[in-house]
């Protein structure tokens, strides 16, 4: 699956984000046509990220970053947009295109309705007003990976406009203090994916794959409400996260790639006094091309498709067919709980601090997995949540695993919650078992706690027993106690403890020795 | 011969399969000079004759059209079968599938003879600019125009004085008049159908937009595009417009209503019919004899009872400027994927990808192919898209509009000239360039494509030169049925004459024995 990539788009006024093919050259939108600019012609292309200041008044100090967004993502779908191929990542090249993909002569694209129905959801989960009628244009360039020489798109008017996409960022030190901030939403719109250019310079030749030529993105524009770069990754996570949670995409960008957006967004948002471009392969904002080389795509309406009609419960035809009609209101049903609710809903219900739940939402899969957990032990749900996030999740961290390829399932950490939450071990001890369950070798927490003796001593009398050969073996420290230093009682602690192979409560140790002392 | 009479010919018998692909395989060869045919596929059609003479001795045969010659202009993609749109882009380009109409055709069995020539990407009038040279008119060759031309004492010599089948459909146009296959595929843009159908003196029909597929049909312009149809006969249209109507899921402007298939009724009475005759259409440019035809079939209407009004379509005089603009910028577009690199032509330059580019496509394209392109993209620059591209848009609805007011007045048919006057010489035709000639034959004919209604050119009689003219009924919207039942009435009224190539049959017929079978393809 290619992943997401920052690019240009409206010149000044946002940035842009688009997919790239995992090590290949992408390109997203239009190259210029003129190859003296080296950025869009070969392997760079298309990866600026564009930040304007806008021009202060005399005296004024402050220069104010203005963030834009366009994003792309590939709709979660099995076919094209407009023809039956199939969507697979990582097939051989030019193995997933059917004769329309190839723009064969006299093919005409039939328009795919699970696309159709993503940028619905996509929109109504972005608060959009749907048009009930959209249209389809193209936009002419000519480039060696669009092979109709044009690409279809919604230019004049899309299936969603006038949304609003509400996202927190932390401000001041503490990671708690969260505010929420809205950008809006202007359009989505559906439109076609290019190819893929394979440049091999060697040769001087440039190979062309089609398996992504016409698959549906969802072009999500932001307006430029955002007023740095953090702001702008933090929005695009958070749309990650509702396209995620919809299913409309899986925005599986990886997580280098979100990293390097970030920090692509964080280098162009210093601030500039001219409309500069960040050149992704020379790793430095550069000075944007000169109005005259842009382009005129030559938009003009797709003839091929006729208008493309929506309906919801009150205008949907009667006796229509519903493989021929899509209904609004139906897809607003089906919509599933969006991120910024099911955070809400941990707060509540389990008390947890809004970071912690946005922790829990941050990483696919890792709040099922914190459910799962919840759901068969019998621990309390900060201690879970604890665990969850930081064990847990550290280890995976540390070993770069998805929570997919966890050797620690959910029922395992919860019975070795449970071990913990009957003070069956101790803290301590509990981190080994976890450590032990990480190596996989197929031992329960319960297996392990006996293999290595680490259950916590139950036995009173032999407590009482141990304290008391302690208390006679080392009389100096005790002598020392009583003279009144009281942190004599910890090296007691110890040593029992240490008596007890580490397996004693140190507060039960401490309360034997007290009794003992003072009879 | 009707396409269903040979059918039951077949179904008792009478003729084979095979014997009749074979006749129309001598044929073809006998006619070759005309240049109907850019590729024959003789070996396909006699596989296919031989597959559906299986079927008649089983007596299984799939419909009226199996083991019926015919012929598929050369801008449809058949699968295995090189399609050219007579362009040297397209040449050796060979589709790996079939269009929906083409398919449609070989699912009823029906013999696909070969690919017939056209003006470069369906782009002319006259079948004059392809790049395997113009299609001659069999009427050029047919004993009704020699003889007047003896009596008019022409001196010149005769083969540099053969006259244009009109186009852009002209090879399927000389394909059915030379009795080389029984009906034949057109396109039709803004006339290329109808245009020489009227012409070679057969029965040429566009259907409604909408109503047959345009999938494989590479395309000139999108939203005016329709598979025509040639035949000799009313009947045949309806006979083949039966099979090729209905929803594709492969064409998205297709109709989803479904289509039965149909036969005409034969009309006795047209004193319920409403003709109407568009004033607009009485230009100067009108010959006087197509004027007194138009008018004496006006009168036929009027004198059976039927009638006949005058009615205005007050934009007629904007629609071809309006047509040039709205297909141009069609053209530009659809012309965009012809960059050398996936299929079809490719230059030698290898300086860089443009380089390629403009190199490929200026040795790939005509000067009208070219011309056109240039043209559209002007029409479509960011600076000129709202004075043109839109405006003509709105023209566009203007009339359309216009003629769903005439329709709605109560209008059934409206009856017009299909061209402004017979067939010309090749020389003089040539006198003019592709864009005035496709502008003056366009004239009666673009309107209908902008509205997307359907029309019929039915031939009428015989010029005094002995030349085929035909005249247009444009029906409503999807009343394809209604305006058959029309035409059909009126062919029967006007008896137009067969076409007499009997120096070119004579030898032919030999090739039988039987008498009965020579004439169940010469009609």
């Amino acid at each position: 699956m290619a992943a997401p990539m920052l690019r240009w788009c409206c010149p000044g006024r946002r940035f842009a984000f688009a997919r790239v093919g995992c090590g290949s050259c992408h390109r997203r939108g239009p190259p210029t046509g003129s190859t003296s600019n080296g950025k869009r012609g070969q392997s760079t292309v298309a990866q600026q990220p564009h930040i304007t200041a806008q021009k202060p008044r005399k005296g004024e100090r402050e220069w104010a970053a203005v963030v834009g967004l366009e994003i792309h993502a590939q709709i979660a779908s099995n076919s094209k947009l407009f023809s039956g191929s199939q969507v697979h990542f990582a097939a051989p090249p030019n193995s997933l295109v059917s004769f329309f993909d190839a723009s064969l002569p006299g093919t005409l694209p039939v328009l795919n309705r699970r696309c159709v129905e993503a940028a619905v959801m996509t929109g109504l989960a972005l608060d959009c007003h749907i048009n009930r009628k959209s249209l389809f244009d193209r936009k002419h360039y000519f480039y060696a990976d669009l092979p109709a020489g044009y690409q279809i798109t919604q230019q004049r008017l899309p299936i969603a406009v006038n949304g609003s996409l509400a996202y927190s960022v932390s401000v001041g030190r503490k990671p708690s203090q969260m505010v929420t901030r809205t950008v809006r939403v202007k359009q989505i719109q559906l439109e076609q994916d290019s190819g893929k250019s394979l440049h091999d310079d060697l040769r001087s030749q440039t190979l062309i794959d089609l398996n992504r030529a016409g698959i549906g993105l969802l072009e999500v524009v932001l307006e430029p409400d955002m007023s740095c770069g953090e702001e702008a990754a933090t929005a695009v996570r958070e749309l990650q996260l509702i396209l995620q949670a919809l299913g409309t995409s899986q925005a599986n960008m990886a997580d280098y790639e979100i990293q390097r957006q970030i920090n692509e967004l964080e280098n162009g948002g210093e601030i500039l006094n001219e409309t500069r471009s960040f050149d992704y392969k020379l790793g430095c904002t550069v000075p944007m091309r000169d109005k005259e080389g842009k382009q005129d795509y030559r938009f003009m309406p797709e003839p091929n498709l006729p208008p493309l009609l929506l309906y919801d419960s009150g205008s949907l035809p009667p006796g229509a067919d519903p493989q021929q009609v899509i209904d609004i209101d139906r897809l607003r049903e089906r919509l599933p709980e969006l991120p910024r609710v099911t955070r809400e809903r941990l707060v509540r219900q389990y008390g947890m601090l809004p970071e912690h739940s946005c922790a829990l939402l941050n990483e696919v899969g890792l709040l099922e997995f914190f459910q799962s957990v919840i759901k068969e032990t019998r621990a309390e749900p900060k201690k879970v949540t604890s665990w969850v996030l930081n064990t847990f999740l550290g280890f995976l961290k540390q070993q770069n695993l998805a929570v997919s390829e966890s050797p620690v399932t959910p029922s395992a950490l919860a019975e070795l919650l449970d071990l913990l939450d009957r003070k069956a071990i101790s803290s301590s001890a509990a981190k080994q078992v976890f450590e032990e369950l990480w190596r996989n070798e197929g031992k329960t927490p319960a297996q392990i706690v006996a293999e290595k003796k680490l259950e916590l001593l139950q036995d009173l009398e032999a407590l009482e027993q141990l304290c008391r050969s302690t208390l006679e073996a080392h009389p100096h420290v005790v002598m020392d106690l009583k003279r009144g230093n009281p942190r004599a009682i910890n090296k007691l602690i110890g040593l029992v403890r240490k008596a007890t192979l580490g397996r004693a409560d140190p507060t039960a140790i401490k309360e034997v020795l007290e009794r003992q002392l003072s009879s | 011969m009707q396409v269903t009479m040979v059918s039951v010919a077949l179904k008792q018998g009478q003729v084979t399969p095979t014997e009749l692909c074979q006749r129309c395989l001598s044929l073809i060869k006998k006619t070759k000079f005309l240049n109907a045919y850019i590729t024959v596929s003789e070996e396909v059609a006699l596989k296919q004759a031989e597959e559906a003479e299986k079927r008649y001795k089983k007596g299984h045969s799939l419909g009226d059209l199996d083991g019926i010659p015919i012929a598929v202009k050369d801008n449809f993609s058949t699968s295995g079968i090189e399609t050219t749109c007579a362009s040297n882009m397209l040449k050796g380009y060979v589709p790996p599938y079939n269009a929906t109409v083409v398919q449609k055709l070989l699912d009823q069995g029906a013999l696909l003879m070969g690919k017939t020539n056209l003006d470069e990407f369906a782009m002319g009038s006259g079948s004059t600019d392809g790049i395997f040279g113009p299609v001659k008119n069999p009427w050029s060759y047919s004993k009704q125009y020699r003889e007047k031309r003896k009596q008019n004492s022409h001196s010149e010599n005769e083969d540099s004085n053969w006259l244009i089948t009109g186009g852009s459909s002209g090879g399927s146009a000389a394909a059915v008049s030379a009795f080389t296959c029984f009906a034949a595929l057109g396109s039709d843009t803004g006339g290329s159908t109808r245009n020489p159908a009227a012409h070679c003196g057969v029965v040429g029909l566009k259907p409604s937009y909408g109503l047959v597929s345009r999938h494989g049909l590479i395309p000139l312009v999108n939203s005016m595009d329709v598979p025509g149809i040639l035949t000799r006969c009313v009947d045949d249209a309806a006979t083949v417009l039966g099979i090729l109507a209905g929803h594709d899921p492969k064409d998205s402007t297709t109709i989803q209503d479904p289509v039965k298939p149909f036969t005409l009724p034969s009309l006795t009475d047209v004193s319920k019919l409403c003709i109407g005759i568009p004033k607009e259409y009485l230009t100067p440019e009108l010959s006087s004899e197509v004027h007194s035809l138009w008018s004496k079939a006006a009168n036929l209407f009027e004198s059976e009872g039927a009638k006949v009004i005058e009615v205005s379509l007050p934009h007629t005089s904007y629609s071809i400027v309006c047509y040039h603009v709205l297909c141009t910028s069609e053209v530009a577009s659809n012309m965009a994927r012809f960059d050398g690199l996936e299929y079809g032509h490719r230059c030698d330059s290898s300086v860089s990808t443009e380089a390629m580019y403009a190199a490929t496509r200026r040795e790939g394209f005509n000067d009208v192919v070219r011309g056109r392109i240039l043209s559209g993209n002007f029409f479509l620059l960011k600076e000129n898209y709202e004075n043109y591209f839109v405006k003509a848009q709105k023209v566009r609805r203007l009339i359309a509009n216009d003629f769903v007011n005439v329709f709605n007045s109560g209008v059934d048919v409206l009856l017009t000239p299909t061209t402004l006057s017979e067939a010309v010489p090749y020389t003089e035709f040539i006198k003019e360039d592709n864009r005035t000639r496709s502008a003056q034959d366009d004239i009666f004919t673009q309107a209908v494509n902008m509205a997307g209604l359907p029309a019929v050119s039915v031939p009428m009689a015989l010029s005094t030169q002995g030349l085929p003219i035909g005249l247009q009924f444009i029906g409503r919207a999807f009343c394809d049925q209604q305006l058959l039942t029309v035409a059909k009435w009126f062919e029967k009224q006007v008896q137009f004459p067969v076409i007499q190539l009997q120096e070119l049959m004579d030898d032919c017929s030999s090739v039988f024995e039987n008498e009965k079978l020579a004439s169940v393809s010469l009609k």
